[in-house]
């Protein structure tokens, strides 16, 4: 008799516990590959952020803002081609202040330019008279550049506020108080994964005259290279160039920059991973568990076939093979599965994480836990049921 | 007529290895269940221990948090000449015009660097604030260009050991002492002198934030509505127990989220692990069970009798769950906390509440599992499974 028909026809036996146990696989490893996708996706973000632009900041932090003198100076540096501005404005909902997005006030003329390669313009509002916009920045802006309050969003920021094209809508600011009105003017998509499809761009000028009295503070520079290959050498001038002054500049690679946000979380990877550790446990629990019970009922019948001739080796390799055919196809549907669910419901925690991915070699890892899940419930029932002796497997009556 | 409870717990006590192992199964669910309430739950005590219900606390209207809010001098002033601000022995204000700031700072044992809170505080205004303890070194000479650290943050962050410089800006202040504020956030913050900090930061005469103690803390609903409708001011005022306590409720409720989120898929896998063995303990005792029904005890009671085994294999795992999840009450980690944008330094929580949440989820996991299998226990065909060899 065929030894893998022989493996199957036991798991059909009590078809209930086999399901049982491989869902419970299935579920534990959807699990732990989901959160290994959390750390996938915080290693990535690291990563996200262009290495071949520059973000300039306060040294002390973020919420230091910088003169609006210095972009002048920073465009004169050698090998910066461009210089955008982008500040934080941290604007609420009225109605719904906990439904946080990110608005930024941004230099129009230079920061779609700098950024023409992250994302698309996919529709606008159509200008009202002919109007030019400057160089490198889309015609579909137009009607955006000419009007003060008007703002660019996301393409799921609009689908998750259900807001529409043209519409005008208020902020209250935290920041910078009072009530501000904008209108949509435009909408962008994201062409790269690490440029949200969740944010708001609006012009820095409304932000200046309204909110700051025209003082004109700028919360970062980004600075746009010739070559990137000088971005070291480039940020260190532009740092000495400030060190003596009233507000240094830290300059960073805008990678660096976003990395920063990533190490704030701390402890994070640490936790995750050691729950992903009691999830392996736990599972590895419940596979032992069934093994242990069928391997119990089955006695007798291990004793029958030692008596024909099956010898211990196979017995042991039967119940291992019969262990590892459960959690590996319930290890490998909840690994994949984790992947294309998480990938393709485009989950981020609530504007946490970026849209979360799970990489394939997390799935590996998943598939490879389930094995080894599998090998080691099952060592100690084959053990058991290769060293039955038959006189005392025949013997035992349940 | 019931089936005595003891039946079924000789009948746990009979396969010790299924009972461990589906335990232990159910206990590391309940484990990480408890890990994650705890975590939220000591976030929040450490900001909520920040406040006290008896100071005030005014903020620029419309600013959710410290470092977006806005207070002018002329504004703290009118505050601190208030007749509703409490007085010391001394005679003056228990009041504190507070400058808040955040800097970035390298972390020590980990890579990177995180944003630390750094409050410029009245020198005269710790009366107000009677948690904050000197636990090393010396509290800072007003005027001087001193500064303490919180103890949590001490060890986390570079140039925080008593003796370091720390620079901001063109200006160097040396950190002469360490505070504890009873696990608090404040533990995770620098304080200085505002009077020196402000010109050092550039920050020309605004602050943050004016706490005060109330004369009457009684009557704060009064003096809010007496201080928001003041023209001069433009100011929100909170009870400062009350906005610390708002000031952890995006990232508590993350927390919990996420772990009731993890939990409740870990538990689905413990429950069908659940179901296996008592699916097995119905099938090893048919012919008991039908002697049960035959001898007149009732289907529901075949049925409750097993509900129970299943609560109690479960509540066994929860136990264990509690003892996995103990040791870690007191274990100091940290995170950003977005409402303030920096790091703060807290203890897990393990509390009477959150063992008994996760004991109530093991046995919610027991019912769950348990449901199947007593049904089918309690319905069995009664010729047939006596007939059983």
């Amino acid at each position: 008799m065929n030894f893998l028909k022989l493996v199957l026809v036991n798991l059909a036996r009590n078809k209930r516990r086999t399901l049982l146990t491989t869902l419970s696989v299935m579920v534990a490893l959807f699990l732990f590959c989901a959160l290994g996708g959390v750390l996938d996706t915080l290693a990535e973000s690291i990563r996200f952020g262009s290495e071949t632009r520059l973000v300039s900041r306060n040294a002390i932090s973020l919420i230091f803002p910088l003169p609006l003198a210095y972009r002048e100076r920073i465009a004169a540096v050698p090998g910066v081609t461009g210089v955008s501005i982008q500040n934080w404005f941290g604007g609420q909902d009225p109605k719904d202040p906990h439904n946080f997005f990110g608005q930024f006030g941004v230099d129009a003329a230079t920061f779609f330019p700098i950024y023409r390669n992250d994302m698309d313009i996919v529709a606008a509002s159509p200008p009202q008279a002919r109007v030019t916009t400057p160089p490198g920045v889309d015609q579909r802006l137009a009607t955006f550049m000419a009007e003060r309050t008007a703002c660019v969003v996301g393409e799921k920021l609009l689908r998750r506020m259900g807001w529409k094209l043209g519409q005008s809508f208020t902020l209250a600011g935290t920041i910078y108080p009072g009530d501000w009105p904008f209108t949509i003017r435009a909408v962008y998509r994201s062409k790269i994964r690490s440029f949200n499809d969740e944010t708001m761009f609006f012009h820095w000028d409304y932000l200046s005259e309204k909110g700051m009295g025209g003082r004109g503070f700028v919360g970062i520079y980004v600075l746009k290279l010739a070559d990137p290959t000088h971005a070291a050498q480039i940020a260190k001038r532009v740092d000495a160039m400030f060190e003596n002054s009233s507000a240094a500049t830290r300059t960073e690679s805008e990678r660096a920059f976003q990395a920063g946000f990533v190490s704030m979380y701390g402890n994070l990877p640490f936790v995750i991973r050691v729950i992903g550790l009691a999830v392996a446990f736990a599972i590895l629990l419940v596979a032992a568990n069934t093994m242990v019970m069928a391997i119990r009922e089955r006695t007798n019948e291990y004793g029958v076939m030692k008596t024909l001739g099956f010898d211990d080796g196979a017995v042991f390799r039967m119940v291992l093979l019969e262990a590892a055919i459960i959690t590996l196809l319930g290890g490998a549907v909840g690994a994949i599965g984790a992947k294309l669910a998480i990938e393709k419901s485009g989950f981020n925690a609530g504007g946490i994480l970026p849209p979360m991915s799970v990489h394939w070699s997390t799935v590996g890892v998943g598939v490879g836990v389930a094995l080894l899940v599998g090998a080691v419930s099952g060592l100690i029932p084959a053990w058991q049921a290769s060293r039955l002796r038959i006189v005392d497997a025949l013997r035992r009556v349940n | 007529m019931a089936i005595p409870i003891s039946y079924n717990v000789r009948n746990v006590l009979q396969r010790p290895v299924s009972t461990l192992t589906t335990a232990v199964g159910v206990g590391l669910t309940v484990a990480i269940f408890i890990g994650a309430l705890a975590l939220a739950g000591g976030f929040q005590a450490a900001l909520i221990e920040s406040g006290s219900k008896d100071n005030a606390l005014a903020l620029r209207k419309g600013a959710d948090s410290e470092i977006s809010s806005a207070i002018t001098r002329a504004q703290a002033e009118i505050l601190r000449a208030s007749s509703d601000v409490a007085t010391g022995p001394d005679g003056k204000p228990l009041v504190s015009a507070d400058l808040v700031v955040v800097t970035n700072k390298p972390r020590l044992g980990q890579p990177g660097s995180s944003n630390v809170t750094v409050r410029g505080i009245d020198a005269g205004s710790l009366a107000m604030r009677p948690q904050v303890r000197i636990t090393a070194g010396r509290m800072f000479r007003p005027g001087s260009d001193e500064v303490i650290v919180g103890e949590r943050i001490s060890r986390r962050f570079a140039n925080c050991a008593i003796g370091d410089r720390i620079r901001f800006q063109q200006r160097e202040f040396t950190v002469v002492g360490h505070f504890g504020a009873q696990g608090s956030s404040f533990e995770s913050e620098i304080w200085g002198d505002n009077a020196v900090l402000m010109p050092a930061l550039q920050r020309d005469d605004v602050f943050q934030s004016v706490t005060f103690r109330m004369r009457d803390p009684a009557a704060f609903d009064a003096l809010k509505r007496r201080i928001e409708s003041d023209p001069r001011l433009g100011l929100q005022l909170r009870s400062e127990r009350e906005f610390y306590a708002s000031q952890s409720q995006l990232l508590s409720n993350v927390i919990r989220f996420m772990g009731v989120f993890i939990t409740i898929i870990m538990a689905v896998g413990a429950i069908f692990g659940a179901m296996n063995t008592m699916y097995a303990a119905v099938s090893a005792r048919t012919r008991e069970i039908a002697m049960l029904l035959v001898l007149g005890f009732s289907p529901a009671a075949v049925m409750l009798s097993f509900m129970v085994e299943s609560v109690i294999l479960s509540l066994l795992g929860g136990l264990i769950g509690c003892l996995i999840a103990l040791p870690i009450n007191g274990i100091v980690t940290s995170t950003t906390n977005f409402s303030s944008f920096s790091e703060v330094a807290f203890a897990f929580r393990v509390t009477a509440q959150t063992l008994a949440a996760g004991l109530v989820f093991a046995g919610v996991m027991g019912v769950a599992g348990g449901f199947l299998p007593a049904l089918r226990a309690a319905r069995q065909p009664l010729a047939k499974s006596l007939r059983e060899a």
